[in-house]
């Protein structure tokens, strides 16, 4: 249709060029669809029909597709375990902070984990942080993505402050989200044998390739006055530090889940799966909570059952509407030309001027 | 007396053409003083006098801007918007760390959008600077003193005191002083087109004393200085002296040629130049139009005030909690978000000092939350405006073909307001009628002649419901081709059968009055075409008339007429000689013409025509043969709409005409200040003892359509008011023939020629009749509105005259007039005057506070179409004084059918969709930041990245705004016109009241809620993907801004009706466009790009939940509106739902099949009532809107 109507509307443009050339000086508008305002156009009006078909199909359509996402989501194992609270010796348990920030302790703990179902590898494990502001202004733009990229720029750590520089020179890598990285971790094992964790293609591709030098290597890194998180091996270049990638990719929300490494064998159901933590890091202070998550996907990730129900919830609202509409016009059906339906020939208080 | 002069009429003897009296002596007495400071070396431009006065030089610039002070004035003009102002200063503080993003994207949309308008600005000057360039570079013969002779010189390089030689046909490049022209009299003949509108050619004379420099070499000894008065801007007044020879001579307009004007007729003049440039009369006049602002662009301000007020709020609530969580930072010493080192932060985190932090942070907010506040949304009201003038001067229906003139919008800002006119003002004469008069029908010695049946007179009869003998057919193949001007049929007469008539002697004296006593000059065009250049159109009906039956004035000079007429004895057409001895012309007093000839055969006659009422006293007691049943054809042509005018003449007495000659004479050459006093009364003392002869009739025709479209329009609720000068008899009749006035309706008439007033004036005491006319008009409209209110039912015509209209001015009376006249569907005032328009004007807009329309065609309308907030002018034959001063330009009055009902309804839906839309979509993006803000502790931390946030307006969402701005039609423009109702959306305001706009302002919000919540809850927590990727901060902002783009763009699907390949291809192509930039954007290397790097190629595009996620947002995003709509449409449609559900349906419903009947109805009758139904549904409507007024 719209070829078409491109088409005949410059061919009418072209004939009355023509005619009103040989009259002379004529000030008459040269017809084209286009200038008279006459495109083919189509006119969709909110006809009952269209509006309780419409309803209908967004219903017909939703409903399935809820259902086969939240089928998806159901089929996805996962294991959510809180440790912040009981990784904490009962000794501490009044003051946390001064637990967590006393170095001379030890921080490990042992936890047991119960797989309700066979996870199939990959079994991904998640650290799960809540009430943190990554996303929070000071801290988003605490960092140098010049630095992390290339060795030359190891200098521009203007945004960087106050984790910017010390006395022997520039951090690598500046700034907070460096600074704070995630320093916790686990070491998980079945029936005492230990479960190989793969730290590797945690990242993503482009920060691996792309956003971090492989030629850049960490410099003056947690050497200041206050120690944030991590340290970072400094012989290894920054597009190896996976860890720190994961870390950087800033979350959206307070509370999020990183992705701490990958146990690429299955889980058998009613495994008892044992974790050894080293809980060093500190959520004590904002009183955050710390988990620690184990998970398969399927396509449509990890576990979400919102979407699935979202999706039911919109689609059965579609089918009610259209069901109410169906019922109106078999109840009280109305010529919709009907004058005396006027919106000013009715009370005046529905559409106050 | 009959010496030869070369091409010289004397016509300045023909007193008619002067259209000024030299000014009194006292004003001449001001020259030297303040205002009359001027001082002119004629022919001397480079002495050392001139120069030291500095007068500006002849260069004329009409542009706002120059080279130099385009960029400063131009912004200063941006800048004046306070949103743009408010923008600026976000750009400004971008540069500080208060920013929440980063300084250039900030900076490029306010630099698109503020270089688009000037761009636009820019264009506009360039085109009125290449006009200045071609009005400067004109060529103007100038007066070279060494060489004797004259040189070209360019109009620019004028200066004063400079002589110029202005040759035929030529405009005068500045004011000049006429020194002598190519007639020995030295008169010139000059055409004020461009001044005034006025096509009749005016005569100037100079001065007798420099009408000797008639050569270039004379000019060489020519030395005079004028001391005048200074600029200023009347036309019709000019004070200065001649000093020449010692000797000081008075000058007046008579010797003044204003830059623009033309001269005709004349084969050159010479000049002094006296005023310059920009000083001269047509450049002080050249005021901008008042600029005129559109409510709905009022009303935009305000909105554009509440979004301020809604930021301010929303950055305040921000601001409040983002104080108390960095307040919390610190508690009791530690430090509780130590990952933000509290302890090492700037002024803007610290919590030490949270509530400068706070206020800190409320300025962030502000420019945060700025996208609220629609950057774009002038220019693109702008872009949308010119375009839809662009389609308003291309429209085809309202294109003249006779004219050749399409219809033209000289503003464009005003387009909207066209949808919303609640009351039409109307000039009549050239307006409602053609202003071409048409000789039609005559009484002579008291027979009548004429068969031809006028419009108002097809509308009485109509009206009497009388069968119509068809006559049309019968004078269309009678008449070999119709002549312009005269539409008169009669077979008794025509064709030289007026010999065989009982009464050929009178029906030959009466032609002969009509063929000598004019002022009108014959063109001969070729062997047998004669065209007459006449004052008034009246006056050329009748020279038409007297050569189309048979007596032909071919020739005039300055002694005598020249007539060709068939001769009754020999039946040969012999040419006949009329001596021409004094013309006593026409004034608005006098109402009368004669002229003094002599005829061939020596006899010495006084021919005159005039008003009925001045000649029937004037008659002789043997005069009066005919005058019984003449008054009654009179009044009974004057029934018929008709302009009539007495004929009659006198036969005098050798001595008695040569001792009033004498007297007249005198008089004449005297120069005292009651000279025209006492013409007058010598004029009154030959025009006596008439004979009457009869009386003619001519029609002022009716323009085509108009009855027509006044229909229309009345049934589309608009009030129609008519101005005009004419007699209230004259003006019902035309009131009826255009179906003002109906069949059924109630006349009121306010009058105030009542015996009472008559009386009271006889006695001439101006108080007590001031005192008495005024409580006779308040008792009238008292009475009147008494009336109004008990029948309801039926509807009501106001004819009022202007005398009474200036006492129903009266401060008290005017509310109550007002109201009254609001009251009826028509009101007419007659015997209005130029200023009384402008003030009715002034009254309706103020009193009603809605849009008015003025439509006019002539200067005196000019007052009228400044004053309403849209002047319609109409190109007609007075000239383009009225266009000048006109926001809109038709052709023809039928035309503003389609200006209002169609063009105007469109741009009113448009402009108010458009707004609430743009609106919709800033609150719609700004509310997801805001959402966002309330999970990142209020940091100001925005929830996009920069350049997604600066493209949005200009990108991804202006194209399909403009679109639905430009093109959108409810419904197609057959349709506009069938339902005249629908324009009532408009005048009610119904698409841009506060509900409408305040609703899609709630529909932003709640899609701003659905976005938000649906996208965070669906694709952040849980790995996003197979590969157990989580969505991180960029990804969130990448779905959420694909789910804002989609639901934004499909939002505008979903409410325009109008989807041409235009609106497919910018809604889906900003939409795709979308993806393309993120494509694009994420393939620059990531420290330009930062969070968008790679994020929709490597993160979201292989994720099924992020398309999932979008789908999911943008249905539900749209489910409220969606089922808003289908509800609204089945329980309260509004006009054009309606209409576009029954154009889906055409067989069926009774209501189109009665529709129909009514159109049917309506095109059968001219001026027959409105429809039952439709009154009854316009009475609801005033009423309801009374309600809430």
């Amino acid at each position: 249709m719209d070829t078409n109507g491109a088409t005949t509307s410059s061919a009418a443009g072209g004939g009355s060029t023509s005619k009103s050339s040989s009259k002379k000086h004529s000030r008459k508008p040269v017809y084209s669809r286009f200038t008279q305002q006459e495109l083919p156009a189509c006119k969709p009006i909110l006809t009952p029909g269209l509006v309780i078909s419409t309803f209908t199909i967004i219903g017909i359509i939703f409903i399935p597709l809820g259902l086969v996402s939240l089928s998806a989501s159901e089929k996805v194992v996962e294991i959510v375990d809180r440790y912040d609270e009981s990784c904490v010796p009962s000794d501490y348990s009044n003051d946390k902070l001064k637990f967590i920030q006393n170095p001379s302790i030890n921080k490990s703990c042992v936890r047991t984990l119960t797989v309700p179902k066979l996870m199939k590898s990959p079994v991904f494990i998640y650290y799960q942080l809540d009430n943190y502001y990554q996303n929070h202004r000071r801290y988003v733009k605490s960092r140098s993505d010049k630095q992390l990229r290339s060795v030359s720029d190891e200098k521009s750590t203007k945004d960087c402050s106050p984790e910017d520089k010390t006395v022997d020179g520039p951090i690598v890598p500046c700034g907070l989200v460096a600074w704070s990285l995630f320093n916790d971790t686990y070491v998980f094992s079945v029936n005492s044998k230990t479960i190989e964790v793969n730290k590797h293609d945690i990242a993503w591709k482009s920060d691996k390739e792309h956003k971090f030098g492989s030629n850049v290597y960490p410099k003056n890194f947690q050497s200041g006055g206050l120690i944030g998180g991590a340290k970072l091996n400094s012989s290894v270049p920054l597009s190896k530090q996976e860890d720190l990638m994961v870390w950087m990719r800033t979350a959206a929300l307070p509370t999020f889940r990183k992705l701490y490494g990958k146990i690429e064998q299955d889980l058998q159901a009613n495994e008892k799966i044992q974790v050894v933590i080293q809980n060093n890091y500190n959520t004590y202070s904002f009183s955050g909570k710390k988990k620690l998550v184990l998970s398969t996907t399927s396509w449509i990730g990890g576990k979400n059952d919102f979407l699935g129900i979202a999706y039911i919830i919109v689609g059965g609202l579609c089918l009610f509407l259209a069901v109410c509409f169906i019922l109106l016009y078999v109840i009280k059906p109305r010529p919709l030309g009907d004058p005396s339906y006027l919106s000013w020939n009715r009370s005046p208080a529905g559409h106050p001027n | 007396m009959a010496r030869i002069r070369k091409r010289s009429i004397q016509l300045s003897k023909l007193c008619s053409f002067a259209c000024c009296r030299s000014s009194s002596q006292d004003e001449h007495a001001q020259i030297g003083q303040k205002g009359y400071s001027r001082v002119v070396y004629c022919n001397e431009p480079d002495s050392q006098e001139q120069i030291r006065l500095r007068y500006r030089g002849n260069y004329v610039s009409t542009t706002k801007y120059t080279a130099v002070n385009f960029i400063p004035k131009s912004l200063f003009e941006q800048f004046r918007r306070v949103a743009n102002i408010y923008f600026l200063v976000v750009a400004c503080v971008s540069f500080s760390p208060l920013a929440p993003y980063s300084a250039p994207s900030i900076i490029l949309p306010l630099v698109v959008v503020i270089g688009a308008t000037m761009a636009k600005e820019g264009v506009e000057d360039w085109r009125r600077n290449l006009q200045d360039i071609e009005a400067n570079n004109r060529k103007v013969e100038v007066y070279d003193k060494s060489s004797c002779s004259f040189r070209q010189t360019k109009w620019k390089d004028l200066r004063v005191g400079d002589l110029v030689k202005v040759c035929k046909d030529e405009y005068f490049p500045a004011d000049l002083l006429l020194l002598s022209s190519s007639y020995e009299d030295v008169v010139c003949y000059v055409e004020t087109m461009n001044l005034d509108g006025e096509t009749n050619l005016k005569l100037k004379h100079a001065l007798n004393v420099t009408s000797f420099y008639s050569s270039a070499e004379s000019l060489k000894e020519f030395r005079a200085v004028i001391k005048c008065e200074d600029p200023n801007e009347h036309l019709y007044s000019f004070i200065g002296t001649l000093y020449f020879d010692c000797q000081q001579y008075s000058l007046s307009p008579q010797q003044i040629l204003l830059r623009d004007s033309k001269l005709k007729n004349t084969e050159y003049i010479f000049g002094v130049v006296i005023f310059t440039g920009h000083d001269t009369k047509v450049m002080q006049n050249a005021t901008d139009p008042p600029s005129k602002r559109t409510k709905i662009e009022r009303r935009m301000d305000r909105i554009i005030y509440v979004l301020f007020s809604t930021l301010i709020l929303v950055s305040f609530i921000g601001s409040l909690f983002f104080g108390i969580e960095t307040n919390n930072d610190l508690s009791g010493g530690n430090y509780t978000r130590w990952y933000l080192r509290p302890d090492k932060t700037t002024v803007f985190f610290d919590p030490r000092r949270p509530a400068v932090a706070a206020f800190l942070h409320c300025l962030t907010g502000l420019m945060l939350y700025g996208y609220l506040i629609p950057i774009s949304l002038y220019v693109s009201i702008e872009i949308c405006k010119v375009l839809q003038s662009i389609f308003i001067n291309q429209d085809q229906a309202m294109y003249d073909e006779e004219m050749d003139r399409p219809a033209h919008a000289r503003t464009s800002n005003l387009n909207e307001e066209l949808g919303q006119v609640h009351t039409i003002l109307s000039d009549k004469t050239g307006t409602l009628t053609c202003n071409s008069m048409e000789f039609v029908k005559c009484s002579i010695a008291g027979t009548l002649y004429g068969r031809g049946m006028t419009e108002v007179e097809i509308a009485l009869a109509r009206k009497r419901g009388e069968q119509l003998t068809e006559q049309a057919p019968i004078d269309a193949s009678e008449s070999k081709k119709s002549i312009k001007g005269f539409n008169f049929r009669d077979e008794r007469i025509m064709d030289g059968k007026w010999v065989s008539e009982p009464q050929s002697d009178v029906i030959q004296k009466f032609f002969r009055v009509l063929a000598t006593c004019h002022t009108a000059v014959p063109e001969v065009m070729g062997p047998d075409e004669i065209m007459y250049e006449a004052e008034s159109p009246d006056e050329a009906a009748f020279v038409i008339a007297a050569r189309e039956v048979g007596f032909e004035f071919f020739a005039r000079n300055q002694t005598s007429i020249k007539l060709r007429e068939l001769d009754p004895t020999s039946g040969i057409r012999v040419d006949r000689v009329y001596e021409l001895l004094h013309v006593l012309e026409f004034s608005s007093a006098r109402k009368r013409m004669s002229v003094i000839v002599k005829n061939p055969e020596n006899q010495l006659l006084l021919l005159a025509k005039g008003a009925d009422s001045v000649i029937f006293e004037r008659l002789s007691k043997e005069g009066r043969a005919y005058e019984e049943r003449t008054k009654e054809h009179i009044e009974k042509y004057s029934e018929a709409g008709l302009r009539t005018m007495a004929v009659a003449y006198r036969e005098l007495d050798n001595d008695e005409y040569k001792t009033w000659e004498q007297e007249f004479l005198k008089a004449k050459t005297s120069v005292s200040a009651d000279r025209d006093v006492l013409m007058d009364e010598l004029a009154c003392q030959i025009e006596r003892d008439l004979i009457l002869l009869g009386a003619t009739a001519v029609e002022d025709k009716l323009q085509k359509g108009v009855p027509g479209c006044i229909d229309k329009l009345a049934r589309a609720g608009i009030g129609i008011w008519v101005l005009t000068g004419d007699k209230r008899g004259t003006a019902i009749n035309i009131g009826y023939a255009c179906s003002l006035l109906r069949h059924g309706m109630k006349q009121i008439v306010i009058t105030l020629e009542l015996p009472e007033i008559l009386a009271q004036e006889k006695e001439g005491d101006k108080e007590a009749i001031a005192e008495a006319s005024l409580n006779s008009i308040k008792l009238q409209i008292l009475k009147a509105k008494s009336q109004v209110t008990e029948e309801s039912s039926t509807e009501f015509g106001l004819i009022i005259d202007g005398k009474s209209l200036t006492y129903a001015m009266d401060k008290n009376l005017v509310n109550s007039f007002m109201d009254l006249a609001m009251r009826c569907a028509t009101v007419i005032c007659c015997r209005s005057s130029p200023k009384q328009k402008a003030v009715i004007t002034r009254l309706v807009k103020s009193v009603t506070g809605r849009t008015t329309l003025a439509i006019g065609d002539g200067a005196n309308d000019v007052g009228m179409l400044q004053e309403a907030d849209i002047g319609v002018g109409i190109s007609g034959v007075e000239g383009m004084q009225a266009v000048m001063a006109s926001d809109f330009a038709i052709a023809q009055f039928r035309f503003l059918e389609r200006l209002l009902l169609v063009h105007g309804h469109w741009c009113y839906r448009r402009i108010s969709m458009m707004i609430c839309y743009f609106f919709y979509k800033n609150i719609t993006f700004g509310f997801t930041l805001f959402w966002f803000e309330a999970y990142t502790s209020f940091s100001g931390q925005p929830a996009y990245n920069d350049w997604y946030m600066s493209c949005y307006n200009v990108f991804f969402t202006s194209l399909p705004v403009i679109a639905l701005g430009v093109f959108d039609q409810d419904v197609s423009a057959r349709l506009c016109l069938k339902h005249p109702l629908l324009y009532q959306e408009g005048v009610r305001n119904i698409l841009f009241n506060w509900p409408r706009i305040l609703g899609w302002m709630f529909n932003g919000l709640l899609s701003s809620i659905i976005i938000y919540f649906l996208t965070t809850n669906s694709i952040t927590g849980p790995a996003f993907r197979k590969d157990g990727q989580v969505a991180d901060y960029s990804v969130l902002g990448v779905t959420m801004y694909t789910c804002v783009v989609w639901t934004v763009n499909c939002q505008m699907a979903l409410s325009i009706n109008y989807f041409t390949w235009i609106q497919h291809l910018f809604i889906w192509g900003s939409i795709a466009f979308w993806y393309i930039f993120l494509v694009v954007y994420g393939s620059i290397p990531p420290t330009l790009s930062t969070t968008a790097y790679k994020v929709l190629v490597e993160a979201c595009a292989p994720s099924i939940l992020y398309w999932l996620t979008t789908l999911l947002v943008v249905i539900a995003a749209l489910l409220p509106l969606l089922s808003y709509r289908a509800f609204q449409i089945r329980f309260r449609p509004m006009e054009h739902d309606r209409i576009q559900i029954q154009r889906r349906r055409p067989e069926s419903t009774e209501y189109d099949a009665t529709q129909r009947r009514l159109s049917e109805s309506s095109e059968a009758r001219t001026s027959s009532e409105l429809p039952s139904e439709v009154r009854i549904r316009i009475d609801n409507l005033k009423a309801s809107s009374k309600r809430k007024n």
